[in-house]
């Protein structure tokens, strides 16, 4: 057994005796900066709880405040408001140096004038441990990471993916409490990204400490988190699993920001029994569940193209159905694309599996029907 | 023809430096062994004792201009430091204007400067003068004519010179490796030692070798704030050029001088090598 599994064993015992204490919270937490003689708000109040061992990501546009948010769990930003608790303990006012977090810097940050040994060895120095046992933690953490015998390169000497690495060994050495990752993975190309996110998902696993993940990728949030916040302007605007970000977007910027999305709107046309019945155009017809809905109001609702049907003849039974005309066609290899304009000038795209069946390969220009299910479409707040 | 191109880019830098470094050091190796005097006229003789009379009798000033060179070196990188790491780390959005400033002093000649020093520090002059009234300092206190007066006028004249490659290496340390450091437990003081410093160390090598040199080979400050104590080989290269005429000694001085710096400054890259540096650092 490693001594990296052994630490985690130990804390995940603590952990349980002290009954689920949260690893991380954001409490109300405000940060403003002065530029230009302007205050701007950088996090506009953030509230959140991140367990023990969970994978969390912090997903959403340029500018929305991730960094920040991030920089003040490891103690670089003072919150201008609220407080931050690490395992229950307040330290907003605690120094970086003394929180028991480690950070992954975007641009990793190694020291360039220290060999990779050096570099994953500096935390464990800075912490008076004996030189004998950092040779052997230091030996291991390479090993997890496959740098062994690259001991002795210099940061400059190596590659993106290896600097990555070296910079994830660095902090992870240290046993943290929880690690922060600011866009480790953004400088590298696809190809050893989606190698990477592998390797620390596992690294994950294998540690079992909390990691709180950066990144404006949704697909790369969407695929290692536990739970994600999506943030946009400074604040949070769903706090949910990836299935239910995916799947049940609560706000028009989630719902746009994941993934692809068809935003469409109408007006309730009558109430049944816990959902409503809204009017597209002439002949557009769309349930969406949910109580609180008055006949009249306008309402937008979310449907993910992958789960829209075409066909050319009007489908029947108890779905969503609007009719428009094919404008576009993509061929995409596994699935065609289709953009159908609506009557109200709305366009939707829609994905659709080749080869499924006949009624399915409409053409340009065609006049078709889309239909749902009601439980795919939801309604949201703006 | 394309790979004679990096050639064409040296060649006017070449040209220069052949034609106003090369040939008048070729000239004056060739004065230095001659023998006679103005009058008369020199003539080759190819005697080479003027060395080794020239470094005996001239002893001493080249050891107190080493001395001395040395000591305003280590001055001037205890005030520049600091000063370099204020205006790159703490300068904010004014940094330029802070840099300009430094360089101020350069937009006044370089001789008018130490003149004023000159005045300004005087026995009955405008410091000393007020303070001797009031008795705050003996009467006899003088400051010019003192060993801390020409170095106090060297590290004034060539501080610029440290400041600036401080400032430089200094700019280009990446502030997220100080955050790195400080997240890795080190307080602020062990990210300075262990990150900040070792980085920057390769600016102070810079300023080093632009400073002691002109500081070690300077005549001015001596002849004008020091006293026939605080006379450097510089001082003596022009007495004997232009007020003994004897052209063999000065040239043989000045050859002395510059080879005994050649051998000290790369003595001191092998020692202090950017790289032996970083690797002492690291630990
Ligand atoms: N030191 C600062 N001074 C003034 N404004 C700042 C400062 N740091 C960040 N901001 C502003 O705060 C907002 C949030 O910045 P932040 O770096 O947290 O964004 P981010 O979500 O990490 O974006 P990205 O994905 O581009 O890294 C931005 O509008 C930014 O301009
Ligand atoms: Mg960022």
């Amino acid at each position: 057994m490693t001594d990296i599994q052994a630490g985690t064993e130990a804390a995940a015992a603590a952990a349980s005796t002290s009954a689920q204490v949260p690893a991380i919270e954001l409490d109300g937490v405000v940060k403003e900066y002065v530029a230009h003689g302007e205050v701007v708000q950088a996090v506009k109040g953030v509230t959140l709880t991140i367990t023990e061992g969970e994978f969390f990501s912090l997903l959403g546009p340029s500018g929305c405040g991730k960094t920040t948010t991030m920089r003040m769990i490891a103690g670089f930003e003072d919150p201008s408001r609220g407080t931050v608790r690490l395992h229950g303990q307040d330290v907003t006012d605690v120094p970086p140096n003394k929180r028991d977090v480690n950070m992954v810097f975007q641009s990793y940050a190694l020291f360039p004038h220290m060999n990779v040994w050096e570099n994953v060895a500096f935390g464990l120095r800075r912490k008076k441990i004996g030189e004998a046992e950092i040779k052997r933690r230091v030996g291991e953490m390479l090993e997890i990471v496959a740098l062994t015998g690259r001991e002795k390169r210099r940061p400059r000497e190596m590659s993106g993916g290896q600097q990555q690495r070296v910079a994830l060994a660095r902090a992870l050495v240290n046993k943290p409490r929880a690690l922060l990752l600011d866009e480790p993975l953004g400088a590298l190309d696809l190809k050893l990204r989606q190698a990477m996110q592998i390797e620390l998902k596992r690294i994950q696993r294998e540690v079992g400490i909390t990691f709180v993940y950066v990144t404006h990728d949704q697909s790369e949030a969407l695929t290692m988190s536990d739970r994600i916040a999506v943030m946009n302007d400074g604040l949070v605007e769903q706090l949910a699993s990836p299935r239910e970000i995916y799947e049940s977007p609560s706000t028009a910027f989630v719902a746009g920001f994941i993934g692809t999305s068809n935003l469409l709107s109408g007006t309730v046309d009558r109430i049944v029994s816990g959902s409503a019945v809204l009017r597209l155009g002439q002949e557009g017809r769309v349930l969406v569940a949910g109580d609180g809905f008055q006949v009249a109001d306008p309402v937008a609702v979310t449907v993910r193209p992958e789960k829209i049907t075409i066909s050319t003849e009007e489908p029947t039974g108890d779905l969503s159905v609007v009719p428009g005309i094919v404008s576009e066609v993509v061929y995409l290899g596994l699935y065609n694309s289709y953009a159908v304009s609506l009557a109200d000038g709305a366009e939707v795209t829609v994905f659709q599996q080749n080869a499924l069946d006949s009624t399915s390969t409409a053409e340009r220009g065609d006049a078709v029907w889309l239909s749902w299910q009601p439980r795919h479409s939801y309604a949201i707040g703006s | 023809m394309k790979r004679l191109a990096p050639y064409l880019l040296i060649l006017p830098g070449g040209l220069w430096l052949a034609i106003f470094l090369v040939v008048p050091m070729v000239f004056m190796a060739s004065v230095s062994t001659q023998e006679g005097d103005v009058v008369n006229g020199f003539v080759q003789t190819f005697n080479f004792s003027v060395y080794g009379d020239a470094l005996v009798q001239y002893r001493t000033q080249f050891l107190r201009s080493a001395g001395y060179g040395l000591v305003a070196t280590v001055v001037s990188i205890a005030l520049a430091y600091p000063m370099a790491y204020w205006i790159a780390f703490k300068g904010g959005p004014r940094k330029s204007t802070y840099l300009l400033l430094v360089l101020l002093p350069f937009f006044v000649s370089f001789v008018l400067r130490t003149v004023s020093w000159k005045f300004l520090l005087a026995d009955d002059g405008m410091l000393l003068s007020p303070l001797k009234s009031i008795g705050l300092v003996p009467g006899d206190f003088h400051v010019l004519q003192t060993t801390a007066a020409v170095i106090g006028g060297l590290v004034y004249n060539y501080l610029p010179f440290m400041i600036l490659p401080i400032y430089v290496a200094l700019e280009r340390v990446d502030p997220r490796v100080v955050e790195a450091a400080q997240d890795l437990y080190a307080a602020r003081r062990e990210a300075f030692t262990k990150v900040v410093l070792p980085l920057s160390l390769p600016g102070v090598f810079a300023g080093v070798l632009m400073t002691f040199v002109p500081m070690t080979a300077d005549y001015v400050n001596a002849g004008i704030l020091g006293g026939p104590e605080n006379t450097m080989i510089g001082n003596i290269i022009q007495t004997e050029y232009l007020v003994n005429n004897d052209y063999p000694t000065a040239a043989a001085l000045s050859f002395t001088l510059m080879a005994a710096m050649l051998v000290g400054i790369f003595a001191y890259a092998k020692a202090l090598g950017t790289e032996n540096v970083l690797e002492a650092a690291a630990r």
